[in-house]
């Protein structure tokens, strides 16, 4: 083994925000946590009355339905009201969603728990307290209705928020008993008994967004239309090399340019032009001379990292998540090998909303207006940027022009507006980030290579599997208390032994799968299916290589392995079935398969794709199964996966954030390129609920597209793919 | 200073003549739904209509608008949201995160004025916008389906089966 380690510089950037941030963040863990008892401070009034944290019903026969977790696009807003309605027995027509505040939610003692919309937990981690507590308002507005007519509860039914009493053929509704239903006390917790979802109406169905209609017509507010009286605007700059530093800037110069303030710190790295409008903002941003210190890091290159990293490959720093039978020696033995080395690049986000955020800072309030996937983090970076207290702090949430995991850890926005607003006590200052600057400085999905072996037997099975993954830790980052002992399992994520969240789904009678920690001086942080992503590429490309070795159908070969994973072979032959596997092709067209697991959802897919005799790839058609345990709004899941798609493909044919003398080269979509409606292939949804378990939805199968692509290419051309993106691949 | 007609009303706007398009509805009249998402010219997100043509105004220098130049942006398409592309959005659930759709909206709106039943290679080559949360596929149902064709319906029972 191989022990050299090459030298890169810290992270710097790490300091900036995080190690502080544990102080407040930790301030707002330790409320208590009680999904929905009685409040009385906050029991509402008449005109609203409050059967508890989740459900509001209104004289109108209203229901307003709470929601805390984030809606960027995810369904997510519908899908837990979905959930709340059903167990209420309301009328659909009538929901209406209220979306609290992380001040709200701290002011209650948390009584809405965990804001933070990240993991794919919008739903699995919140649909048995938010179901629990449609159910607590139904029997709460039964029980009224029992009281006021004087008969047993058990005699009532109910259905679309309308009472009836058979026995005496009187009805009333939700609305007319809800003030009454507000003063009883709430029901025993044992006493909560959930549908299944055999029994459900509401949930289970394709049901319409509740959230479309102002997404048609322009008049929905995003976090970048803030508009509030006398708020000035800012452009910013950081340092463009990571771990760089602001040596100066010559406000002077841009003084006197039309609308602007004046330019002014923000923090170590960052400048700021404040203006009347954030045009001016912007070009007088564009006009001010400015010195930066590059820093230890300004001479780092993609060839520089691709170095470090491939030290990782061979080092013997590295752990071992699986380890079963002797996997290293069964190969050395073997008379059949298949060594391979796979790489994927970094990525930032791309959401189509820029980051940005508004702030007004007074000498005893601080307030945001962001659009974040993590409230609770964000008031805890006001609340420590601005030096006042949780308590006069609020954060008022906006749906987000899309998240990906980049408006989750780090609210970056929130730390440099504020300290921007601080500069202009009492004016609210929203700061908009240009794209080049979002490009510039985000947390990128982290960059990796993998080292695999493998040996087939006599029989043409896989007798012996080794994987190494060498790359960069999002936990080193953002959040190194989750590193137990120095071993980073999270990087290992979809190849983990343990079953339940994200297990590879093969029993190969040697394996053993290592990681070595390699990071650089790149902020990197989750992106949509996180690690999923590159070790689907890794494990699932390299399997079709074995299967090739071993002269086997790839899907075969798979199933083999499979036994003892039955909810993977089931999405795998769900999708195969789907999309024909085995059955003829047009001519020149070829099939590609993967299959992997993550956010405790199994996911598959089949590509078709032909490539030209120039080299050209095209993905005609995709056929995704998923098992995410229960179907909570099939057209909602559906959505999904075809974004996953669009999102795989863009990575798997163009995207690549590299470095150049230590900062990101890719500015735009000019050079940073999305997909577009003409390469979106067809895509067929196949769900294949077990219904006993709760599974993510919004990023388990982006993890499959690549691979699944890269295996048709594999079948189609007889050559391996193994580095992403596609673009650089010679297929002449 | 300009004098720009917008949405059938006429703003006299204090702005420099190089300010982008983009920017004045923005920031000076006080039209948000057209959004910024690159600033030069790739997204989409800052489509409008001038005199009918779809045109991004993020690298449209407001100096080069007439006062003649009908200006029609996301909040002007329709009343109540009734524009058959709006329509067809909102039958198939088309947006996800919505940042993009008022660009994709006017893009498809455009199309459809010129092309009444626009082909799938029409629509490749005039539905360029970005849309990060990937709703192409519904997009390219909802151009069928706001021009009446049948293949808008099975194109969406297509998308989810439930094996």
């Amino acid at each position: 083994m191989n022990n050299t380690t090459t030298k890169m510089p810290a992270n710097p950037s790490r300091r900036r925000f995080i190690i502080s941030t544990a102080a407040a963040g930790g301030g707002l863990a330790l409320g208590l946590r009680i999904p929905f008892g009685a409040d009385a401070a906050a029991a509402a009034a008449a005109a609203n009355p409050e059967m508890n944290a989740w459900v509001v019903i209104k004289p109108d026969d209203t229901v307003v339905i709470r929601f805390v977790r984030a809606e960027m696009g995810q369904g997510t807003m519908t899908g837990l009201a979905q959930l709340v309605a059903e167990e209420l027995e309301c009328d659909w027509k009538k929901v209406a969603i209220e979306t609290m505040t992380a001040g709200q939610n701290l002011a209650r003692k948390r009584v809405w728990g965990d804001m933070s919309t990240g993991g794919s937990r919008g739903v699995r981690g919140s649909q048995d307290y938010v179901r629990r507590g449609g159910a607590a308002a139904r029997m709460l507005l039964l029980q009224a209705a029992a009281n006021e007519w004087n008969v047993p509860v058990g005699e009532l039914k109910v259905a679309d928020s309308v009472i009836t009493h058979p026995g005496s053929n009187r009805s009333t509704t939700y609305g007319k008993v809800a003030a009454a239903a507000a003063q009883l006390p709430p029901p025993d917790q044992k006493a909560i008994r959930l549908k299944g979802p055999k029994d459900w109406k509401i949930a289970g169905k394709p049901v319409k967004r509740l959230d479309t209609a102002d997404k048609l017509n322009g008049a929905k507010v995003y976090a970048i239309d803030t508009k509030l009286p006398g708020m000035l605007n800012a452009a910013l700059m950081q340092c463009p090399v990571f771990g760089g530093k602001l040596v100066s800037f010559d406000g002077e110069k841009i003084a006197k340019m039309p609308g602007v303030r004046r330019a002014v710190k923000v923090d170590d790295v960052t400048v700021a032009v404040v203006a009347d409008t954030w045009w001016h903002a912007k070009k007088a941003l564009d006009a001010l001379p400015i010195v930066w210190d590059e820093g230890p890091s300004a001479k780092v290159t993609s060839a520089s990292i691709a170095e470090h990293l491939k030290s990782g490959l061979t080092s013997n720093d590295a752990f071992a998540d699986t380890d079963v039978g002797d996997a290293l020696k069964a190969i050395a033995a073997a008379p059949k090998k298949i060594e391979a080395v796979y790489s994927t690049p970094f990525l930032s986000h791309a959401t189509m909303e820029p980051m940005n955020c508004t702030a007004r800072i007074t000498d005893d309030r601080g307030e945001v207006w962001v659009a974040t996937q993590n409230a609770e983090r964000a008031l805890a970076a006001l609340s420590e940027t601005s030096g006042l207290p949780l308590d006069k702090c609020e954060v008022y949430r906006m749906d987000l022009g899309g998240g990906f995991g980049r408006r989750i850890t780090v609210p970056d926005y929130v730390y440099m507006t504020v300290n921007i607003a601080k500069q202009f006590p009492g004016v609210p200052v929203k700061a908009i980030w240009t794209r080049e600057e979002d490009q510039a400085h985000g947390f990128y999905r982290p960059i990796s290579q993998a080292r695999m072996a493998a040996s087939i037997d006599e029989s043409g099975n896989l007798s012996a599997l080794y994987i190494r993954v060498s790359g960069q830790s999002i936990n080193a980052f953002a959040n190194p208390a989750a590193i137990k002992d120095g071993k980073d399992v999270r990087q290992l994520q979809g190849l983990w032994k343990e079953p339940g969240d994200a297990q590879i789904g093969y029993t190969v009678p040697n394996m053993r799968i290592e990681y070595a920690m390699r990071n650089t001086h790149v902020p990197v942080g989750p992106w949509r299916g996180v690690n999923t992503n590159q070790n689907g590429v890794y494990l699932e490309c390299f399997m079709d290589e074995c299967a090739r070795a071993a002269g086997k159908d790839p899907l075969e070969f798979r199933r083999a392995l499979m036994k003892n994973h039955p909810k993977h072979l089931g999405v795998l032959n769900a999708a195969a079935e789907k999309a024909g596997w085995g059955k003829p092709l047009p001519p020149g067209v070829h099939r590609g398969i993967a299959q992997f697991m993550g956010y405790a959802s199994y996911s598959a897919a089949v590509a078709e794709v032909s490539v030209s005799p120039k080299g050209e790839v095209k993905v005609h058609r995709m056929v995704l199964a998923t098992n995410c345990g229960h179907v909570v709004n099939p057209g909602q899941i559906a959505a999904q996966v075809e974004g996953s798609v669009a999102m795989g493909l863009s990575a798997t044919f163009y995207n690549e954030i590299t470095i150049d003398k230590g900062r990101v080269v890719e500015t735009n979509f000019h050079n940073y390129p999305l997909l577009r409606l003409a390469e979106m292939p067809k895509v067929e949804t196949v769900t294949v609920p077990t219904y006993d378990f709760w599974g993510g939805v919004g990023e388990p199968t982006i993890c499959v597209v690549a691979p699944a692509v890269m295996n048709a290419i594999y079948a189609a051309t007889g050559k391996p793919v193994r580095s992403l993106p596609l673009k650089h691949l010679n297929l002449v | 200073m300009a004098r720009l007609n917008i949405n059938g009303r006429t703003h006299d706007v204090q702005v420099e003549a190089d300010t982008p398009l983009l920017w004045v509805l923005r920031e000076q009249v006080g039209l948000t739904g057209t959004k910024y998402g690159c600033g030069v010219a790739q997204c989409g997100a800052c489509s409008v209509h001038i005199n009918g043509e779809v045109q991004r105004t993020c690298v449209l220098p407001v100096g080069d608008v007439k006062p003649t130049d009908r200006i029609v942006t996301i909040e002007g398409l329709s009343p109540n949201s009734s524009h058959p592309v709006q329509k067809a959005w909102a039958a198939l659930d088309v947006p996800q995160c919505g940042y993009c759709q008022s660009g994709q909206i006017m893009a498809a709106a455009a199309l459809l004025r010129k092309n009444p039943k626009p082909s799938d290679k029409d629509i490749d080559e005039a539905m360029t916008n970005l849309c990060r949360c990937g709703t192409y596929q519904r997009i390219r149902a909802a151009v069928h389906l706001a021009v009446g064709t049948s293949m808008a319906g099975s194109t969406l029972a297509d998308q989810s089966s439930q094996a």
